[in-house]
């Protein structure tokens, strides 16, 4: 019995040493877990407190409207407006076919809708909603509204797209946004722009859109909202409003604009008129053109190859981006360099036989009239448009003097107006001959530069803006379209000032005599005596041909025997009232064959509106009849063999730059 | 008993806050509550020598309802846990938990004095035939608690320190023999123990959200439905097994702390009876309870610390869930029984 009660009592002191050390164990690693505890929510705390904050705080953009661009009457170039939107979240509803096809019961959704809906939803991720129709109208929208209810995670949104309501009016000047794509990207992450573009799916792609995107896409605001693991938004912590875009007022008149473009019929080309006072842009046409509506969300593929294949090139810039060879327009700018290094001041006149000649030389470079236009001075070789007294003065002044002279006027340099892209044309030089082919230049070729042909190259607005400086008697003023930046909230308004970008120093006198000649062009005897027929007011202008095909030694040029296509460009240069100039421009329409028959009407109307406020007669049918002999262009067809072959590798012709540089 | 209330209040808060609110959600387990603590009394009231006559014919009714899991019972969540009744479905493993302890402690109560190697031997046997047929199943939560529970009694009833010692050089030995016998999902769930952020958005998450909801909570804690990292769901099964996160972040290191304080009470309480119970049985058996409350709680927060692999235990009395909820209260019932009884054994 004691043995047993001692067993007993040993037996229970073993268990209780034995629960000893377990509670010993226990104590051991609660103290583990305390000091776990310890170590994560003291020493660590800031550490997960981000973490936790980061899960749950999304930074959400409020994207900012952009800025309206408005012609100078304010009449809307471009805006934005909300459409309705109906937008699934996947991830909140359980049977997306089924929904889907219950929401078509309700409004509309094409093969096309079901097809971008799935494209957009692979692209995002499951809990962001993705637009299964867009563009509702109001009765769908108030149709779906009214079953909403039954449509948990279908939602109507309201979202801003941008729109041309002028449609192909001034597309090439107002320009397009499109979608952001990688290159964008790039560009903006160089601007340092790129988080103020969070949230925003379009940038500007051309035309003002491009070049004042930085105005009229306004400040991202931001707002700050508590998320779910889902990426459901709970509640707005804090936010940031967005600052609006500005609007920007442009210098052109919208119903000038159109009689521009009306003016232009069938025919391609181009028009750029400017206030040589002020170096507002009053129009700017570029026919054929397109509409900008097309490349709002990512144009089809249908109307891209149309446009892009189209032999018409309508996606072409042409006032900055197509190269002409000037013609005779180039003379009045040939005709000031001769007069201010003192070469033909009056009386000094020229026998004109009908050609010129180089001295030692049989060779001969024919006037457009053959038998030649008797004794011609400056201001009449102006207003006769006479090739063989420039073909001498050319000459004489040398290729280098010539350019670097004509160059004050703007030629082989960029304009600065305010659209991307401008090309610089070309003035050639000996030097630029020989890093280009590798041939010296032929004195023949300084002669044919003197009537604006040969590797000579401008852009209608180049044209223009030289036109400009000649009728502001050589101030030059900055081309620009916008006057007006407004800040959309505050309507404070910047005025762009007229802004002089260079001076030519040039005497009076000279100017008054290439003038004189410039005015007589639309007088009875000049070449565009049909432009200036019942004006009210003085038009100077000069006209001018660029050959498109080269015509052969001997042969004649025959507009009716050739295609349509290789027919010469018409050219026109301008600018009124001739005494005290408000508009100046340029005017060049393709395969249009003589500057005063073709260009010379759209000119005239241009200005009677302008300046008179009149508007065109309705059809007016063009008169080719009253055109004088337009038979300026074989004479190309005696310049020198190795000049002929340079030319032939540049084509003087409209040169259009490769696709890939015209559209990105 | 007091220490018992308090954490079973406090984790109906959590529990509310945690469910998001949903009072449907806190009724139902003031239901398992009310549920449990009905079974306790019961068992409370159940005389431990009553217990010790019904041991044998429980163990054996769990190992054989085990078995017949394992050739018939229903698949669910690729597990196979549950035992199909017609009417209704038993999960054999819960009366396991209960049984185990018992029946080793009668074993052991029968070899009174001193037991022999072979006692140990056949405890061992008697321990890892359930267990085995749980990990096949495979539930390695409630594996690894009744072999805890079974090993307790083993080591409370004398298990040598050589042989302790010797089974732990053992156990190292063959870790990788273990290793090769785990399921992929248990395999990958060790791996991502000792690095989460292999598998952030899979199987580390779970522990990576846990970790950050615990160390966000900082000393004091967002306070009670300010947790942001559960309130917005991004704590995966917040009410039940995760809900210590719940608990850690919104109530902070002062609300572990408490909590700790609360569970070693409840367990220095078990102990205490333990030590004053009369027969070996109720040694053994008040012993073994009292140690498995601890490994629920220490693989619980340890796992949501992220110092323990995710294994599927819940956290006694704040955890949602009926069953574990009864199997505890019927276990805490036991301990009353045991205290209240031992005067009547002794004499």
């Amino acid at each position: 019995m004691r043995a047993e009660l001692k067993n007993y009592q040993h037996e229970q002191y073993y268990f209780k040493l034995r629960l000893g050390f377990a509670a010993f164990v226990v104590l051991a690693l609660f103290g583990i877990l305390a000091t776990r505890f310890f170590y994560l929510q003291v020493n660590q705390y800031k550490h997960y407190q981000t973490l936790a904050e980061n899960n749950r705080i999304s930074l959400t953009p409020i994207v900012p409207n952009r800025g309206l661009i408005l012609d100078k009457n304010g009449v809307v170039l471009a805006h934005n407006f909300f459409v309705y939107t109906l937008e699934i979240t996947p991830s909140k509803i359980a049977n997306l076919e089924a929904t889907i096809v219950d929401i078509s019961k309700l409004v509309e959704v094409s093969a096309l809708d079901r097809k971008r809906f799935n494209k957009l939803r692979d692209e995002s991720r499951n809990f962001e909603s993705v637009p299964i129709r867009t563009h509702l109208n109001e009765v769908e929208a108030a149709r779906f509204a009214v079953n909403h209810y039954r449509f948990p995670g279908v939602e109507i949104k309201s979202r801003l797209f941008r729109h041309y309501p002028m449609g192909k009016l001034g597309a090439h000047m107002v320009g397009y946004i499109g979608r952001i794509n990688d290159k964008d990207l790039s560009n903006l992450e160089k601007a340092g722009d790129l988080s103020n573009y969070k949230g925003s799916d379009h940038v500007g792609k051309s035309g003002i859109e491009q070049f004042y995107e930085r105005y009229l896409h306004g400040t991202t605001g931001f707002q700050q909202v508590e998320i779910d693991a889902d990426g459901r938004a709970v509640r707005v912590l804090s936010s940031t409003a967005p600052a609006p875009g500005d609007n920007l007022v442009l210098s052109i008149d919208s119903k000038l604009q159109e009689i521009a473009e009306t003016a232009f019929g069938d025919h391609r080309g181009a028009l750029v008129a400017i206030n040589p006072k002020t170096g507002e842009i009053l129009s700017y046409v570029s026919e054929p053109t397109f509409d900008p509506n097309l490349f709002v969300d990512g144009i089809d593929v249908d109307n891209w190859k149309a446009l892009n294949e189209s032999i018409d090139k309508p996606l072409i810039n042409r006032p900055i981006r197509g190269i002409y060879p000037p013609g005779s327009t180039f003379k009045p700018f040939v005709a000031m360099a001769g007069l201010e290094d003192g070469k033909r001041m009056p009386p000094f006149s020229i026998q004109d036989p009908g050609f010129f000649t180089l001295p030692g030389s049989a060779h001969r470079y024919r006037d457009w009239k053959p038998s030649g236009h008797g004794m011609v001075d400056m201001q009449r070789a102006i207003t006769i448009s006479c090739d063989t007294f420039f073909y001498g003065l050319a000459l004489e002044l040398g290729i280098d003097k010539l350019t670097s002279f004509v160059g004050h006027f703007g030629f082989g340099k960029k304009t600065d107006i305010d659209i991307q892209g401008e090309t610089e044309g070309l003035l050639p030089t000996p030097e630029w001959k020989r890093r280009r082919f590798k041939q010296p230049w032929y004195p023949g070729e300084t002669v044919i530069v003197g009537i604006g042909q040969g590797y000579t190259l401008v852009t209608p607005m180049q044209l223009a803006q030289a036109t400009s400086i000649l009728a502001n008697n050589g101030v030059a003023m900055k081309p620009h379209l916008v006057t007006q930046i407004q800040k959309a909230i505050s309507g404070e308004n910047t005025m762009i000032p007229a802004i002089v970008q260079d001076t030519i120093k040039l005497n009076p006198d000279n100017i008054a005599i290439v003038k004189r000649g410039m005015m007589d062009v639309t007088l009875p005897g000049g070449t565009a005596a049909s432009v200036g027929a019942g004006a009210p007011y003085a038009i100077a202008a000069k006209t001018g041909t660029a050959q498109v095909i080269g015509i052969k030694q001997n042969e004649k040029y025959n507009a009716n025997s050739i295609n349509e296509r290789h027919r010469d460009h018409a050219l026109f240069i301008a600018y009124a009232p001739a005494e005290d100039p408000t508009i100046a421009m340029a005017i060049i329409v393709e395969n249009g064959q003589h500057g005063g028959s073709t260009a010379g009407p759209i000119a005239r109307k241009v200005m009677d509106y302008y300046l008179l406020g009149k508007l065109p007669a309705p059809d007016k049918v063009l008169d080719e009849t009253k055109t004088p002999l337009n038979s300026v262009t074989n004479k190309l067809a005696t310049k020198p063999a190795s000049a002929a072959n340079g030319a032939k590798k540049l084509k003087p012709e409209l040169a259009i730059p490769p696709e890939e540089e015209l559209h990105d | 008993m007091a220490c018992l209330f308090f954490t079973l209040i406090v984790g109906l808060f959590v529990l509310y806050s945690a469910s998001g609110q949903n009072l449907t959600r806190v009724y139902g387990q003031g239901i398992n509550i009310i549920v449990a603590l009905s079974f306790m009394w019961a068992a409370a009231n159940v005389a431990p020598n009553q217990l010790e006559r019904i041991a044998l014919p429980l163990y054996t009714l769990g190992v054989l309802l085990l078995i017949a899991v394992a050739l018939f019972g229903a698949v669910s969540h690729g597990a196979r846990r549950w035992l199909s009744l017609g009417i209704t479905q038993i999960q054999p493993s819960e009366l396991m938990r209960i049984a185990m302890p018992m029946m080793l402690a009668w074993y052991f109560s029968k070899r009174e004095g001193k037991p022999a190697m072979a006692d140990f031997a056949i405890g061992g046997l008697l321990l890892l035939v359930p267990v085995a047929l749980i990990i096949k199943q495979p539930d390695l939560g409630t594996a690894i608690l009744i072999g805890a529970s079974g090993f307790y009694i083993l080591f409370l009833a004398g298990l040598s320190w050589k042989l302790l010692l010797g089974g732990a050089i053992a156990f190292a030995a063959s870790t990788p023999l273990l290793w090769s016998s785990l399921h992929d999902y248990q395999r990958r769930r060790i791996e991502i123990l000792l690095d989460p952020t292999q598998d952030p958005l899979g199987a580390g998450y779970h522990t990576i959200q846990a970790i950050i909801a615990l160390g966000s909570g900082g000393i004091a804690g967002k306070g009670w439905i300010k947790g942001t990292q559960a309130q917005l769901d991004f704590l995966p099964e917040r009410s039940t097994d995760f809900i210590f996160a719940v608990f850690g972040e919104e109530f902070g290191l002062l609300g572990n702390a408490l909590l700790l304080v609360l569970f070693s009470l409840i367990i220095l309480r078990g102990l205490i009876i333990a030590s004053q119970a009369q027969s070996t049985f109720t040694r053994l058996l008040a012993g073994s309870i009292t140690l498995t409350f601890f490994t629920y709680a220490f693989v619980n927060m340890g796992m949501v610390s992220g110092i323990l692999p995710v294994v599927g235990v819940p956290l006694p009395l704040i955890s949602y869930g009926g069953t574990s909820m009864v199997t505890l209260c019927l276990s805490f019932g036991i301990l009353m029984s045991i205290q209240t009884h031992k005067k009547l054994v002794a004499s």
